[in-house]
């Protein structure tokens, strides 16, 4: 299909018209309740925008990589200190610096994807995760001296307006998520997204095509740690409201890696079903106990059942679909759409028969 | 074949001086030095084993000889990577297929196209005026190169999903549409039938007759060899054996005892 506007086909744009419709309209006309603000939408868009960042590295470049987690804590607290140092940058600056102090990290630690492949880069990406949490702890400028260990984010004030509700922070998080979300549909479907699946699939050829591989990883690092970086701070201001190390430990980071690989390697809406899927999850384990076994059986029980269902989940679908959640719903798709077709050449082909 | 060539076979476009090339104590390239003309056919031929594909990899800067060197256009290049090689004109295949096997057959020949591409991520993201500019000339030239190659129906097919056969071509057209200068084919044909061969030759020849692309290649059929190259240079356990016109080779008795066996 051919692109109708920047590299969006008619389908995306409607697909894309649905989406808005139901997150600005639908959403805060029927959903009056603040936990699912405060709860699952909020932090779904956060964690869906860190996700699109792994997938970046991982999904589109093939980089192992794991620290989605310390690139969004390096965010948060670049946030917090932008917001505190520099307050003329405002919100929106300010949430753009982050990405890009993020980014720079990513970089940094981008750098041994050149030399290392697999699980051993996934070794060596941990140090990011570990390094960055261990340089805010070690450092009380970067919490700015407070002793408590939980620091309180400022409130978001964009263009003189507070966003201070539920609703009005959830409007926050959709706007950068969209935004970023749409680039980075333009990039994966452009030139540079044909460079990170080259790099992915056969390095080796991709160099002999003059892709080079130190800046397409870099690059892909850089981007994938951006993305990190500016949901890690909308996940400190919108969700969390305070900032903590400890919020962005590796327990996150897996947390964003099973998002990734559940929601499909190498798709921008397997990010948003995949972070979808993780975070609904629990909810629902934990309404079947109340509701069916009445409390029956113990939170930490069922705690543990989902971290059992997780688990066999990531090995089904290495196993079975490797292309994840959002492969399951486009094969759902077409078999929903084969269906209605035939049904429509029954009706097509009675009167005809009957004629003859 | 006495008809008028477009482009008339000149200088020497790529000269290979001395290589020498050794993995840990097994020596796979001994002292050896050919060189391509520019517009030509060349082949290079010789048992298995005897470092035809290790003479690629040398000069295309996968392998690192410890002796010898490449010139290219007279010039002499040190430090050979293949990303510095693709930028000076120099495209290749693989043996063992190298494709980008999750990318359609389309995105595969756009990649090709990466030395033509010369707008930056950010504007790739932001989808300015001169990307859309850009992408379109090179989807232009690459569903140009599809139809020179006759597969049309599968350009939005996967190529892992691809027969052999046609993978080989998707090769060729990943190759050709870096628009270089000079192609280095490994074993373009093998694993073909005869059909096949007959497809690939004539896509070869075209090539080189139409834009004047220097086709350097390895085969194992002798038959095609010596229709479609130029001259041949013959490698037995890593060194130039023979080399010179198809006819000069095939009467040339180390190529004959190389390829027969002699007696000791």
């Amino acid at each position: 299909m051919k692109p109708v506007f920047m590299t969006y086909t008619k389908k995306d744009l409607i697909n894309l018209a649905v989406c808005m419709v139901l997150s600005v309209l639908v959403i805060p006309t029927f959903i009056k309740t603040e936990y699912w603000y405060t709860s699952i939408l909020i932090p779904w868009l956060c964690l869906a925008l860190a996700t699109i960042g792994q997938q970046v590295v991982m999904g589109y470049t093939g980089q192992l990589a794991l620290g989605a987690a310390g690139f969004m804590a390096a965010g948060a607290f670049a946030m917090f200190n932008l917001i505190l140092r520099v307050p003329d940058l405002g919100f929106v600056g300010s949430l753009i610096v982050s990405g890009l102090i993020a980014a720079a990290f990513g970089i940094l630690f981008g750098l041994p994807s050149l030399k290392v492949r697999g699980i051993y880069l996934m070794v060596a990406t941990l140090a990011s995760q570990f390094f960055i949490i261990w340089m805010i702890d070690k450092f009380g400028w970067f919490k700015n001296y407070d002793s408590s260990g939980i620091i309180t984010a400022q409130d978001i004030v964009i263009l003189g307006k507070p966003f201070t509700t539920p609703l009005a922070m959830y409007f926050v998080c959709l706007a950068v998520t969209t935004v970023l979300t749409l680039l980075a549909m333009n990039m994966a479907r452009g030139s540079t997204g044909r460079n990170w699946m080259a790099v992915r699939d056969m390095d080796i050829a991709a160099e002999s095509m003059g892709v080079s591989l130190l800046r397409t990883k870099v690059q892909a690092f850089a981007i994938s740690a951006f993305y990190c970086g500016v949901a890690g701070a909308l996940f400190a201001f919108c969700y969390l409201k305070s900032l903590e190390p400890v919020a962005f430990d590796i327990k996150l980071s897996f947390k964003i890696l099973f998002m990734c690989i559940l929601g499909g390697l190498g798709t921008i809406n397997g990010a948003f079903i995949g972070a979808a899927f993780i975070l609904l999850f629990p909810v629902l384990l934990n309404a079947i106990g109340n509701n069916v076994f009445h409390g029956a059986i113990d939170a930490t029980i069922i705690s543990s059942i989902e971290q059992v269902i997780f688990g066999g989940l990531m090995i089904i679908f290495m196993i079975y679909e490797p292309l994840g959640m959002a492969k399951l719903w486009e094969n759902l798709k077409q078999k929903f759409r084969s269906k209605l077709t035939s049904s429509n050449l029954k009706n097509l082909k009675s009167p005809l028969s009957k004629k003859s | 074949m006495e008809y008028e060539r477009k482009f008339k076979i000149g200088k020497p476009i790529l000269e290979v001086n001395n290589i020498s090339l050794s993995f840990g104590g097994v020596k796979a390239i001994t002292d050896t030095s050919f060189n391509v003309l520019e517009h030509e056919v060349r082949a290079i031929i010789g048992p298995n084993g005897a470092g035809k594909s290790s003479m690629l990899n040398c000069i295309n800067g996968i392998y690192k000889p410890q002796q010898g060197t490449v010139s290219f256009r007279g010039q002499q290049i040190t430090n050979i990577t293949p990303n510095i090689m693709a930028q000076m004109g120099l495209s290749r295949t693989f043996q063992n297929l190298a494709l980008f096997k999750r990318m359609s057959v389309l995105d595969n020949i756009l990649v090709g196209r990466k030395l033509h591409t010369k707008t930056n991520f950010l504007e790739v993201a932001l989808q300015l005026p001169k990307v859309k500019k850009e992408e379109k000339l090179n989807r232009d030239r690459s569903e140009e190169i599809i139809s020179f190659l006759e597969i049309e129906d599968i350009k939005d097919t996967p190529v892992g999903k691809l027969p052999y056969g046609l993978q080989k071509k998707v090769e060729l057209g990943r190759a050709l549409a870096t628009d270089s200068t000079i192609i280095l084919l490994d074993e373009p044909m093998a694993g073909m039938n005869v059909e096949e061969k007959r497809d690939m030759c004539r896509f070869i020849l075209k090539v080189n007759d139409e834009l004047g692309t220097t086709m350097v290649l390895i085969e194992h059929d002798m038959g095609v060899v010596m229709d479609i190259s130029d001259r041949v240079v013959v490698l037995d356990y890593g060194k130039v054996i023979g080399d010179g016109t198809p006819d000069e080779v095939r009467s040339n008795q180390k190529v004959i005892d190389a390829y027969l066996g002699v007696e000791h």
